[in-house]
């Protein structure tokens, strides 16, 4: 019953730790990746591979040569932009995993008005297009806030079930009405030349979607860190009904979160369809909505911290391919360490428990 | 209770629990702190306190949910060491917690047999629990029936199934955490009655409390506990309220208050016209409230708790809409306005539950200060946070109210309860407002802050605000109003001047009794 | 009744029924495992990861040793390690249960496709032999009642066994009053002598268990290959059986059931080839799932202290 002398450690390790913890969450993610890197090349050893090999394609891949940083930036793209969205939504702790079906719906309507209008000059017809792929997305998540307030019906299980019905609402729109004539696949015709992303690094694909990723980082961090909109999101997140009893327009802040979140998932899509496809089809995107909730988490919930990690997730993502191609690693057991990583991270209060498990264990050893 | 008589070194060996020497720490915070307690067969020994003191601490660790960091307990002459809730249980210590530990949606004789294997393991006879709780209950005089679902008893009734299910565990001391709090001095009285009969049988019981009336009521012996030490262990013959007072804080505490009349002709700045709430349950929850409260006065609604205060202090606050009815504020109709709107016309709140209602933990003092004004000048200009302004707006209420910190950046979680209800105060009032509604605005509070608390409501009336004080506890509501209303199964039962209330006829109306 | 019974005796209606349920057993099976972890205050968004996992392992254990026996067993121990996973993340370091399940769906997806590709390469899958269909004499050749309920794999007839034994545990047994009151009021919980750490990781363990062999039952018994991804959701629309049948054993099973049928129907649509676009058909499930738990939203069966990490001895470890 008596243990004081493990009590005065006890307050210290965990001082120490909650020090560590609150001044550098940015190492902890650092470590992360490291830990996950380590655990993948036990498995890469496993399966009879050389990790060293593997992890110097994985690393050539992703930003050897300015093609492959290209590549990485336009991986990161979708990633970041649903990261962001993620971002708000889960400030307002709104549960957005329907970013997916936001994205698909957001590419089919930036395809829809690009087919429709193609002759618009660029400079219309790609903003425009944007609206179109951000509204929808916004709609969409609005509907699942919608269902929430007024039938109190979770938001989660809600846009995770909008996503399977959106993308195959999208799969019978590019077999149907808005397929390619004459072809057998699940696209649309080419975009004209005005409804597609130029292009800003020679030689590459990367486009000036950048930019405008770059721009609503920027922007995303000063909401949320500089205005009325963006603490209102914060305390509404930390703790509704003291902020409802506050006065804080409550529906107007979830609705708000969810509309930005649905938005940039919607650009996200627009970005997939005009700026790499060039048109929309089926698989318009591999999980991106899922790895970009992901993005946010292992983001820390902080703009910047989403755009490291949404390039972190892009390199290993393009890396992977090329590691596949010159290895033989399957790509997949990259996808596999990346939720590794978050993993890790998410269960980063585990390390200093351990730690001082294995201190008072030594101690009563000694 | 013939031990009250005898000085405790006589016969130690005859006690029922020692605790001697007991220490616990809360990180760096020592809560109990060599901490001495005997109490003998029979006995009724009081734990005076007031709130953060260590009662329920000390007995945290007899009910074996706390290891202390030293001393020692011994039960019926034998050392023990209390592991778990299981070992408290089979040493015969029973414990009724503040907050009752039952679960609303089980009979309770299912809740009794939780955890208990005794009752058949792994199929418990609940038929035949239900059997032997009638019987205990009728031998007690407890008046439980064991087939209720617990969600559909009163408070009062609640405690006695808490009661029974020690008893029923084969208690022998009987640890009461702050029993009356939630109590009508009647049910108050049920319950000393029920206290005596148990301590006749040759049970114990431990008396936790901060109502120094009560103590000297009940109890044969009191140990009084200020941060974390025992201040004095006497007999009750031995001592005066007023000793215990100083024993307990350290110096008197001022209970006069001095307030001027309400004038006859001071306007009407609250009415509630007929305020009706049936809930999701088609239960009816509030059946047509009226009342009014001037300008310069405070009027308390007085009740035991359940009775629909939550309810109206959530229709006023705009949390909740009402079924029917009228709610106006300096002549404005605000039945149907937003929270926000309620605030702009100049409705305060001071929330029973603060840590739900009254601000966010996880966040700064800064940003739970500005969380009303964040729209506000200067706290914003164009939708965009003015940090500066934020931080001397801060600083400023910080030093008005003295609230005790080291930073307006801390967390509000790193305050202490009276300095988080302080900042909720600090906010609510610097909006100078004209209804200052505070739903027991002393909850959990010690001496200290809650006599700060109530300084400030006063300071609201003398300048000329409405209050609306609703509170279950006697003492305050006697202490501070100009009227007091009787709040029972959603009506307003009489409305009472203070110069002509009693405890005797509020407490009566509590229970739902109008006389004649 | 004569026409009536015809009818409900053709093949095409009996091949529907015995697929309704065929269909809702790995949905059941996972939503009864959550009605666990739920009531004993747990939430469990990693259904989806838990049945993903337990299709792969299920199907490759299968293949390996040619007994579905062998591989249900070795899927059960995998649950367990995987519920013990989760419990350490959301009940010892309190992570946020729905941040950590999303997460552990999502690298669940990713750990068996890499497991997939290392063990059958690119391709489709082999096959197995899915179990058989063991017809319960005289009950099989109910009308309507037969195929649904008679008419199926013994696995099936163990999940009634378990839908019936959860029953029984949680209105009869000490231990459903252990989860019942962790879920409720931990505190009360504990002060009564129950141990709610320990409670909240046996729920979780058993939680995974059930899911993990849900998941299986997809793979060795219902289709006898494995196929990507083919959990498709079910994880999910498991919480959402959870919640229309309001967290009660027979609840459940009906609201699976009722998934099964529309999960069943929308497949035999596609085989007549109506006008229907097929997508518009394999919507129905998803469709159905979310207006059913809007309707049921309103009032909540939830436990009070549903995804509410707990402390022991409050503010004190």
């Amino acid at each position: 019953m008596v243990n004081d002398h493990t009590n005065n450690k006890d307050s210290f390790y965990h001082r120490f730790f909650d020090k560590l913890r609150s001044s550098s969450e940015f190492f902890y993610s650092i470590g992360a990746v490291l830990l996950a890197l380590l655990i993948g090349a036990v498995i890469i050893c496993l399966i009879g591979s050389d990790p060293i090999k593997a992890y110097k394609a994985l690393y050539r891949g992703s930003f050897g040569t300015t093609n492959a940083i290209a590549e990485t930036l336009l991986r990161a793209m979708p990633l970041a932009l649903v990261g962001l969205g993620a971002t708000v939504a889960f400030r307002a702790s709104v549960f957005n995993v329907g970013t997916e079906g936001q994205l698909f719906i957001g590419a089919t309507a930036a395809a829809c008005v690009a087919l429709a209008l193609p002759d618009l000059p660029r400079y219309l017809l790609l903003p425009l297009m944007a609206l179109a792929a951000m509204g929808a997305g916004a709609l969409l998540g609005g509907l699942a806030i919608f269902l929430k307030i007024k039938f109190n019906a979770n938001e989660m299980i809600n846009t995770i079930m909008m996503n399977y019905v959106v993308i195959y609402f999208v799969s019978w729109l590019v077999h149907g009405p808005i397929q390619q004539p004459g072809s057998p696949l699940g696209q649309t015709e080419k975009f004209s030349v005005n409804g597609i992303i130029p292009v800003i690094l020679k030689r590459t694909r990367l486009h000036a979607g950048i930019i405008v990723l770059l721009i609503l980082v920027i922007i995303t961090y000063f909401l949320l860190e500089k205005t009325v909109w963006g603490y209102q999101i914060k305390v509404t997140g930390k703790n509704m009904l003291a902020s409802k009893a506050a006065g804080i327009k409550v529906k107007r802040i979830f609705y708000s979160a969810m509309f930005f979140s649905g938005a940039l998932a919607g650009l996200a899509g627009m970005f997939e369809a005009s700026g790499i496809q060039n048109r929309m089809i089926e698989n318009i995107s591999s999980g991106y909505g899922y790895t970009g909730i992901v993005v946010a988490l292992l983001g820390q919930l902080n703009p910047i911290g989403v755009l490291l990690a949404a390039i972190l997730f892009g390199a290993l993502q393009v890396g992977a391919s090329s590691m596949e191609t010159m290895v033989g690693i399957p790509s997949s057991a990259v996808s596999m360490i990346q939720y590794l990583i978050v993993i890790i991270f998410i269960g980063k209060n585990a390390f200093p428990r351990l730690w001082k498990r294995f201190h008072t264990s030594k101690d009563k050893r000694a | 209770m013939d031990n009250t008589t005898n000085t405790r070194q006589d016969n130690k060996a005859e006690a029922r629990l020692i605790m001697e020497g007991i220490t616990v720490n809360y990180g760096d915070f020592v809560a109990n702190d060599n901490v001495n307690l005997v109490v003998y067969p029979g006995q009724i020994k009081a734990l005076l306190g007031e709130n953060g003191a260590g009662k329920t601490t000390l007995m945290k660790v007899l009910a074996g949910l706390l290891h202390p960091e030293g001393g020692r307990i011994i039960v019926d002459g034998q050392e023990v060491s209390i592991d778990s809730p299981q070992d408290s249980q089979r040493l015969g210590i029973g414990m009724v917690h503040q907050h009752f530990m039952l679960i609303p949606k089980l009979t309770v004789a299912q809740n009794i047999c939780i955890g208990l294997k005794s009752t058949g393991y792994p199929f418990p006879d609940v038929r035949k629990v239900e059997e032997e709780l009638s019987e205990l209950s009728e031998q007690y005089n407890l008046l439980v029936d064991p087939k209720a679902i617990v969600s559909t008893l009163s408070i009062g009734t609640q405690q006695r199934v808490e009661i029974l299910k020690a008893l029923y565990r084969g208690a022998k001391i009987l640890i009461l955490d702050e029993p009356t709090s939630i109590l009508t001095p009647q049910e108050t009285a049920g319950l000393f009655d029920i206290i005596h009969f148990l301590t006749k049988r040759g049970n114990s019981v431990i008396f936790i409390s901060h109502k120094l009336n009560e103590v000297m009521e009940i109890s044969d012996r009191i140990t009084v506990l200020r941060q974390g030490h025992v201040t004095a262990e006497l007999a009750k013959q031995e001592t005066t309220e007023r000793q215990l007072a100083i024993l307990m804080v350290g110096r008197e505490f001022q209970t006069e208050k001095h307030l001027k009349p309400v004038p006859e002709n001071a306007k009407e700045l609250v009415c509630l016209d007929n305020i009706t709430y049936i809930d999701h349950r088609k239960v009816s929850v509030l059946n047509g409230i009226n009342l009014t409260v001037k300008a310069g006065e405070i009027h308390s609604i007085a009740g035991v708790d359940g009775n629909g205060q939550v309810e109206l202090a959530s229709i006023l606050s705009g949390l909740l809409h009402q079924t029917k009815g009228k709610f106006t504020l300096n002549g404005k109709d605000l039945s149907k306005a937003s929270p926000k709107e309620r605030l702009q016309a100049g409705l305060a709140h001071i929330p029973s539950d603060r840590h739900k209602y009254g601000m966010i933990l996880d966040l700064s003092m800064e940003d739970n200060f500005i969380i009303e004004g964040s729209e506000r000048e200067p706290v914003s200009h164009r939708g965009i946070l003015q940090k500066d302004a934020i931080t001397s707006f801060s600083e400023n209420l910080v030093k008005d109210y003295d609230i005790r910190c080291k930073s307006v950046k801390q967390k509000a979680s790193t305050l202490s309860g009276g300095n988080q209800q302080k900042l909720v105060l600090a906010r609510e009032l610097s909006r100078n407002p004209i209804f200052v509604l505070a739903m027991q605005p002393a909850h959990g509070l010690d001496v200290g802050a809650t006599e700060f608390v109530h300084k400030k409501l006063i300071e609201q009336r003398n300048a000329g605000s409405a209050v609306l004080l609703i509170s279950t506890e006697l003492d305050e509501v006697f202490d501070l109003s100009d009227r007091i209303s009787v709040i029972y199964e959603g009506r307003i039962l009489a409305t009472i001047k203070r110069e002509e209330a009693t405890r005797e006829n509020i407490g009566l109306l509590m229970t739902g009794k109008t006389n004649g | 009744m004569e026409p009536i019974l015809n009818f409900l005796s053709t093949p095409i209606v009996e091949g529907f029924f015995s697929a309704s349920m065929r269909l809702a057993i790995p949905i059941m099976l996972a939503a009864i495992g959550g009605i666990f972890n739920e009531r004993a205050g747990l939430s469990n968004i990693g259904m989806e990861g838990f049945m993903i996992l337990g299709s792969l392992f299920g199907f490759v254990i299968a293949y390996a040793t040619g007994s579905i026996w062998i591989s249900i067993a070795a899927v059960i121990v995998i649950g367990a390690i995987q519920g013990l996973i989760m419990g350490y993340f959301e009940i010892t370091l309190k992570v946020n249960q729905v941040v950590f399940g999303i997460t552990m769906n999502l690298f669940c997806v990713g750990l068996t496709s890499f497991l997939y590709r290392i063990i059958f390469g690119v391709g489709n899958s082999p096959r197995i032999d899915p179990l058989p269909t063991l017809s319960i004499p005289v009950l099989s050749k109910i009308p309507l009642i037969g195929p649904l309920f008679f008419q199926q794999t013994i696995l099936a007839y163990i999940t009634y066994l378990i839908v019936i034994i959860t029953a029984i545990f949680f209105s009869r047994t000490a231990w459903g009053l252990n989860f019942i009151s962790s879920g409720e009021n931990p505190e009360a919980a504990e002060t009564l002598g129950v141990d709610v750490i320990l409670t909240r990781y046996i729920a979780i363990v058993i939680s995974g268990i059930l899911c993990t062999v849900g998941g299986a039952f997809l793979s060795t018994a219902a289709t006898g290959l494995f196929v990507q991804n083919m959990t498709a959701g079910r994880g999910y629309i498991a919480l959402a059986i959870l919640v229309i049948g309001r967290r009660n054993p027979w609840g459940v099973f009906g609201a699976a059931l009722l998934f099964g049928a529309a999960d069943a129907l929308q497949l035999r649509t596609q085989l007549f080839s109506f006008k229907i676009p097929y997508q518009f058909l394999v919507m129905l499930p998803y469709v159905l799932c979310m207006v059913v738990m809007i309707l049921f939203s309103r009032t909540s069966s939830a436990p009070a202290a549903l995804g509410e990490p707990y402390e022991r001895g409050g503010k004190k470890e």
